[in-house]
């Protein structure tokens, strides 16, 4: 984000609703595709895995070879309900359409897809500013092969000499998310995308790579000057590959757009590419011509009818979703709003650290600060970190028994090493000083500075620090400091 | 003979389809086309709102199969009929413009 603004500056924005010149207003929709967590792809039995060698996870029904034919793939159907639920969206009865084009990523020369009966409808996401955002539809479809255009000038598109493709990812199961256009500035689709893609990580249903390809965004933008009511010709914007170029993309097409009407010109309907080394979009293609589709019921997929039950059942899987993660940690912080240590706390891999905690009553500041902090620098953990472990080392500095800074090491010993805090205390050498151990100590430190243990035995409290100072350092830091504390104020006032 | 679509729409369809037809042809297809759709509008003109939407013909619903990996083909059978390869690819002529 921060780069993003940056780079952002010459145009005068900060991707903040006020972005545009005075008296106009951004209207933007988003459609992001995200692919789903199954084993295999969504009408065949081939393995649904990134990064594999070329052509090797590939079968007759994904390589569209005659005599094939689909048939869905239950996992996939319940990760698609699941995002429908988690989007607040009505899970209904649904069929299956093909989308018919000729492009070589697609051998079968159509794309199926759901058209006028999608599997979710008429949803919303809240985002953590408080905004709503409608949610039109969430509906399930196959991604296509990846082509790479060899030789020509850069590698571009134009003047390439051959495509060369690769279906291994032609089939693999995807949710297309389209969202109402109510995203008003660019900062807010950057919101919109980033709780889409923690709230589809949270329950499961993708990995949320955008680098990989795995959620992919495309953006449709038009502007309006503020108080008109019908929507201006809009622009799709493709090749969003990061939350940066989402930003970046959708300022500059708002901006070209606006200076297009100040100029007297009208804008037309296309799709657009953003370019993110030059910084702006290019027309592709006019949209009316290349958008005619001719879609019709795929006759080799019968209709989806979810029971009740079947839905339940899943709604019983979700899970907590960020919001309401969020709301539970500014809930025991006794805050109102949220702030970047709870951002980090509910992600997928932190916050089942921070439920146990706080589930065993352990104190929500140090939990935050703990998973957000320390836990947070350690990630990824390893599978067998037992979350446990965590709580037991909450337990342990909560109690006195370890100090804040004996508690940090001994989690990354544990990470490090995969064993119980106790043992990586003992390991580390901090087990606990007694009272009688630290008695003796102060007492030390006393007799070697008398002149400031007089100080503070009269009142100078701030000499407090430098007693506390001599015995960490005596005691290599094992002390705890509250019994350090308790132990000097008791022996000031005995003597 | 009614004409429900007109031989410009007949060829922007081929075009779509990539079918070459000649004008001959667009126009006979017009005319077949629009007798087609005239009996589409017959049965559009009947009151069936108390009828459920066929969806499917078979009546069935719900089929899936467990999300459980098969093996497919080895990437020499899937490239054995490419036109031509490379880099363990299907290689063709470019495309001008992206797809969807
Ligand atoms: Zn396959």
């Amino acid at each position: 984000m921060a780069n993003a603004e940056t780079d952002l500056k010459d145009l005068g924005v900060r991707g903040e609703s006020d972005f545009l010149p005075d008296g106009w207003e951004l209207v933007c929709g988003l459609e992001v595709h995200t692919e789903l967590k199954t084993k295999t792809k969504l009408f065949c039995g081939c393995a649904n895995v990134f990064g594999a060698q070329a052509n090797t996870n590939v079968c007759p029904t994904c390589l569209g070879l005659p005599g094939s034919l689909p048939v869905l793939n239950e996992r996939a159907l319940e990760i698609a309900a699941m995002i429908g639920l988690a989007l607040s969206a009505k899970v209904q009865a649904s069929i299956f359409h093909r989308k018919n084009y000729f492009y070589p990523d697609m051998p079968k020369d159509f794309q199926i897809s759901q058209y006028d009966i999608p599997l979710n409808a008429d949803g919303y996401l809240i985002l953590p500013s408080g905004k709503r955002i409608g949610i039109e539809r969430a509906h399930v479809e196959e991604d296509t092969g990846k082509i790479t255009h060899l030789g020509g000038a850069s590698g571009r598109i134009h003047g390439a000499e051959r495509a060369l493709i690769d279906y291994n990812r032609s089939g693999v199961p995807l949710v297309e998310i389209v969202s109402r256009p109510d995203i008003a500035s660019p900062e807010e689709a950057r919101e919109y995308v980033s709780e889409l893609r923690s709230t589809l990580v949270a329950i499961g249903a993708s990995d949320g790579k955008m680098e990989e390809g795995s959620l992919r965004v495309d953006a449709n933008v038009s502007v309006r000057p503020i108080g008109e009511t019908p929507f201006r010709t809009r622009c799709e914007i493709k090749n969003l590959n990061s939350l940066r170029s989402l930003v970046r993309a959708i300022t500059f097409e708002a901006h070209r757009q606006v200076a297009a009407y100040l100029a007297g010109e009208k804008v037309t309907q296309q799709t657009r590419h953003w370019d993110e080394s030059a910084g702006r979009t290019v027309a592709l293609r006019n949209k009316e011509e290349a958008e005619d589709y001719r879609y019709f019921p795929e006759p080799d997929l019968v209709p989806l009818r979810p029971s009740e039950e079947w839905i339940e059942g899943l709604r019983s899987q979700l899970g907590e979703l960020p919001k309401e993660r969020r709301a539970r940690l500014v809930e025991s912080l006794g805050l109102t709003d949220t702030n970047d240590q709870i951002e980090t706390a509910i992600s997928v891999e932190l916050y089942p650290f921070a439920r146990s905690a706080l589930a065993a009553g352990l104190d929500p500041k140090i939990t935050v600060a703990r998973c957000a902090n320390e836990l947070a620098s350690l990630a990824p953990l390893d599978e067998s970190f037992e979350i446990s472990w965590f709580v037991e080392l909450l337990r342990m500095e909560t109690n006195g028994e370890v100090s804040a800074t004996q508690a940090k090491s001994i989690l990354a010993e544990v990470a490090k090493n995969l064993i119980s805090p106790k043992a990586a205390q003992e390991r580390l050498g901090f087990s606990q000083l007694t009272d009688d151990q630290l008695t003796k100590t102060i007492n030390e430190a006393i007799l070697q500075n008398p002149k400031e243990w007089e100080r503070f035995r009269t009142g100078e409290a701030q000499l407090q620090g430098f007693f506390v100072g001599k015995i960490m350092k005596a005691t290599s830091g094992k002390a705890d400091g509250k019994a350090v504390v308790r132990i000097l104020l008791a022996t000031a006032e005995q003597r | 003979m009614s004409s429900r679509i007109s031989p410009k729409e007949v060829a922007h369809v081929a075009m779509l389809a990539r079918l070459s037809l000649t004008d001959e042809e667009a126009e006979l297809y017009a005319s077949q086309l629009s007798s087609v759709l005239d009996h589409a509008s017959d049965i559009e003109s009947l009151d069936i709102h108390d009828l459920e939407v066929t969806a499917h013909p078979l009546g069935l619903v719900n089929r899936t199969r467990s999300d459980s990996v098969v093996s497919g083909l080895s990437q020499a059978e899937a490239l054995s009929q490419a036109p031509d390869e490379a880099q363990g690819m299907f290689s063709v002529p470019p495309v001008l413009g992206e797809p969807s």
